[in-house]
């Protein structure tokens, strides 16, 4: 038994960042805004207060904060000849649920995209030729360019008080920032964070080799802060427990304490938690959407009427609203067509973890999400694809996000799993060793793609999002030549014992690796291999938007939450100032 | 720990047990005040082994066990205990209360499964599509037991409990390169799940069960749930930081 209820002018699925920004964003325009997500309402106090969120175990081992994939989850395959299995619990990628989605556990870190990584295809091809593409890389320019998103990555930086150095100010290269970051019009907001010992290391070998070491952005205040909105932030405590945990100070930037409080004082918004989306209910027509099927809390089931509906889910499930409402074509491998479920990718990684002698105490459980030192120097295009023999390359860190215990025990490799000799390596290394990172970007492959499984399904009866997914010969050669760069760093900074590591090959979804699932509903200019087009709009059913990391064309060497906050004021605008002034297409298809 | 003597172990356990005994902890640590090194310390633990005769104040499970048998929690007591043997290094999981911590673990949520997709078909599927068991923890946990006591039972004709330590060792080796197959879970699967929850034990806040005192992180310099370093990240760079170490219920 459905219960129908009156329409609403707007329909947000999802409340994390991105449903936030855009709630927040059309509440001056009187419309009735009704917001459903499908977890908790959550709030600094009482759910994240000291001491009881610097609890490692609950936390970041069990997920406290994460999706129950006892409920929902996906199936899994490295390629499309397998036969997919369930995700049975969480492990390569933590999305998360409730109010403020994965936004409240992200770490901060908060980059601006390279210009590359807005148009990879026209500018590889117009330096390389179009011969050192791979035949399989659906490699595909994002619609707009960073210069259209610049200012849209200025005003979320604000929104999160993002702490870091420029290193270009309207073309003008400066030393100690991103001096390949694309020009900004402003610095960042706040000022770097304090660097760790590791930081300080890191960067002096950086330097010594001939790169450019810069502070990675963070949403992790440097002091205190308001933003233009009026919300207030605390200088981040360095406490060391920030990934998979709430901040206590509300140092860390989190859609629940800034854009959401904002959004829910507009008297025309309701938010409805424990709402679980089922379906976007379509007219006969298919190409406008009329609807959302939803269960509350106690499973009861309502249909909510809208005239604009807004995917905001985490990227994977906004994928799976699309495929099982039937928005859209989906992929087909076989033939490289369709465009829903295309495009998908992920992270890779590996890297060195140096060992240093007794005398170099590193203190790393002091420690911030996104405190850390980076170089640019073999990402984007700032490095020889020919040379490398890679195409998209990765960003290189060094990081002090913590040291809890449970999950931070490094000990060198060849090391015992246990016994005393176990022990006494970790009580040797715990306080003496620094992991050297590659965020290494993932290029789209048309062998990678997200569809509907045929055997599984959800504890609500639909059929689960299938993955398939593997790292392909040109990630795999990028994991190779970033490590021996990351062993290279360690080695400069002294360390007594390297291990160079590269993530499993093949792609394995048990150890955790990313939370940077991205594609599967891509915008672009032609509908016929996006989803969306420039300003998130389905091309199909234009009355839909869709927002996250699904949409973009393939992942690059850096965290996605910067874009995705951008892009959502990108879309929010073009539906206040384009698509409420003309309900329709905004793009000719 | 950085300002601890090198080489001389009997010191490193002085100086151990005297950081526990700072926090009022020693009569809750079989070892207290012995401080004649590693080989006492063994013999002392040796002595744990045996289920019955343990006696109630220094049982680790004083508390009672809540998921385990008698002969399950016997068998966790002495993995433990393997696993992360006491010795001039730092305190071993058993004296911390890890089989404690790993029984309320199993009798709880995610001994329950609770986070787990566990709706069939059920199939083996690659390495990389992860867990693929119809089992709960708890469940594997308790099978893995009974197989691994039916092993050591054919080759020892003994309980894994009453083995030597050095026979103990080598089961316990034989699990983890997988030269065992045991024959209702895989071998590989549930050494891990009982490795993990070891290490999680030792290393996890106190208030659940396990990593009694703090004394896992005093040994490697974790000053726990106090953690406001926006005044000592700088200060501290490449210096030695010690503080008590304290967990969420002395800050609470």
């Amino acid at each position: 038994m459905t219960t129908k209820l009156s329409p609403v002018d707007v329909l947000i699925i999802g409340f994390g960042w991105t449903g936030g920004i855009i709630a927040k964003e059309l509440a001056a325009s009187g419309l009735k805004i009704v917001a459903l997500e499908r977890g908790g309402p959550r709030n600094t106090n009482p759910d994240f207060l000291d001491p009881q969120i610097h609890d490692e175990l609950r936390y970041a081992a069990r997920h406290d904060l994460m999706q129950n994939v006892s409920r929902e989850t996906l199936t899994f395959r490295n390629e499309p000849s397998e036969m997919a299995l369930p995700m049975r619990r969480l492990g390569s990628f933590l999305p998360g649920k409730g109010v403020g989605g994965a936004g409240v556990h992200w770490n901060g870190v908060t980059w601006r995209w390279l210009e590359w990584d807005h148009q990879p295809r026209n500018k590889t091809v117009d330096k390389y030729g179009e011969k050192i593409i791979p035949p399989d890389m659906s490699l595909q320019d994002w619609p707009i360019s960073y210069d259209d998103l610049e200012p849209y990555y200025d005003k979320f930086e604000k929104t999160c008080g993002t702490s870091g150095k420029a290193g270009n100010l309207a073309g003008r290269k400066i030393d100690g920032g991103n001096i390949f970051e694309g020009p900004r019009k402003n610095e960042y907001p706040n000022p770097p964070m304090i660097a760790s010992q590791g930081m300080v290391m890191f960067e002096k070998a950086a330097r010594n080799l001939g790169y450019h070491p810069f502070p990675q952005p963070s949403s992790n205040a440097s002091r205190d802060y308001v933003n233009p909105d009026g919300v207030a932030f605390g200088q981040c405590h360095y406490c060391g427990f920030c990934e998979r945990f709430g901040c206590e100070a509300n140092a860390k930037a989190s859609p629940h304490f800034t854009v959401i409080p904002l959004a829910m004082k507009n008297p025309n918004f309701r938010l409805r938690t424990n709402a679980t989306v089922l379906k976007v209910n379509l007219d006969s027509t298919g190409k406008k959407a009329v609807s959302a099927t939803y269960l509350d809390a106690r499973g009861r089931e309502f249909e909510q009427p809208a005239d604009l509906i807004i995917l905001s889910a985490y990227a994977l499930w906004n994928v799976h609203l699309l495929l099982h409402s039937g928005i859209g074509k989906p992929y087909d491998p076989a033939t490289g067509k369709g465009v829903v479920g295309r495009n998908y990718a992920y992270q890779c990684g590996g890297g060195a973890t140096a060992f240093f002698g007794k005398d170099t105490v590193m203190n790393q459980f002091m420690g911030a999400g996104a405190l850390g030192s980076c170089i640019d120097d073999f990402n984007g295009d700032s490095y020889d694809f020919e040379k490398a023999g890679y195409i998209g390359g990765g960003g290189i860190s060094c990081a002090s996000s913590g040291a809890r215990p449970v999950q931070f025990h490094p000990t060198p490799r060849g090391t015992a799993r246990w016994g005393s000799s176990w022990k006494k390596a970790v009580v040797d290394h715990y306080n003496h060793t620094l992991r050297i990172g590659n965020q290494g970007a993932v290029m789209a492959n048309r062998s990678n793609y997200l569809d509907l499984d045929p055997t599984y399904t959800d504890v609500f009866g639909r059929p689960l999002l299938r993955m398939t997914f593997n790292f392909r010969e040109n990630e795999v050669k990028q994991m190779n030549g970033q490590a021996d760069i990351c062993v290279n760093i360690a080695r400069e900074m002294g360390a007594i014992r390297v291990d160079r590591e590269v993530s499993p090959i093949p792609y394995s979804i048990v150890p955790y690796q990313s939370t940077h699932n991205t594609g599967g509903a891509v915008f672009g200019l032609d509908p016929a291999t996006s989803v969306l087009n420039k300003y998130l709009q389905v091309w199909d059913v234009p009355n839909v938007f869709v927002t996250g990391a699904c949409v973009f064309p393939q992942n690059a060497g850096k965290n996605p939450t910067g874009p995705v906050g951008a892009l959502a004021y990108w879309a929010a605008d073009a539906i206040k100032n384009r698509y409420l002034k003309s309900p329709g297409p905004l793009v000719g298809g | 720990m950085s300002k601890r003597p090198e080489g001389d172990n009997a010191a490193d356990r002085r100086e151990f047990l005297k950081l526990v005994s700072v926090a009022g902890a020693a009569s809750a640590l079989p070892f207290a005040g012995d401080a004649s090194g590693a080989g006492k310390a063994t013999a002392s633990a040796h002595a744990m082994h045996d289920h019955k005769s343990t006696s109630a104040s220094l049982s680790p499970s004083r508390d009672g066990y809540e998921f385990f048998n008698t002969s399950e929690s016997a068998f966790i007591e002495a993995a433990v205990d393997t696993l992360i043997p006491a010795d001039a290094v730092g305190p071993g999981a058993l004296e911390l209360g890890v089989a404690t911590y790993i029984d309320r673990q199993m009798a709880g949520s995610y001994g329950k499964g609770d986070r787990l997709y566990l709706v069939g078909p059920f199939g083996e599927g690659s390495p990389q599509q992860g867990y693929q068991l119809a089992m709960t923890p708890s469940e594997l946990i308790r099978i893995g037991i009974a197989d691994v006591n039916g092993h050591t039972q054919r080759k020892f004709n003994k309980t894994f409990e009453a083995l030597s330590n050095s026979d103990r060792t080598a089961v316990i080796t034989e699990l983890d390169d997988r030269k065992v197959d045991l024959p209702n879970v895989p071998t590989a699967t549930f050494f891990g799940l009982l490795l993990q929850l070891t290490i999680e034990g030792y290393f996890a806040d106190p208030m659940y069960g396990g990593n009694k005192n703090k004394a896992s992180w005093k040994m490697i310099g974790f000053p726990g749930a106090s953690a406001m370093y926006m005044d000592k990240i700088e200060p501290f760079r490449n210096r030695p930081y010690t503080a008590e170490p304290l967990g969420i219920q002395d800050l609470a």
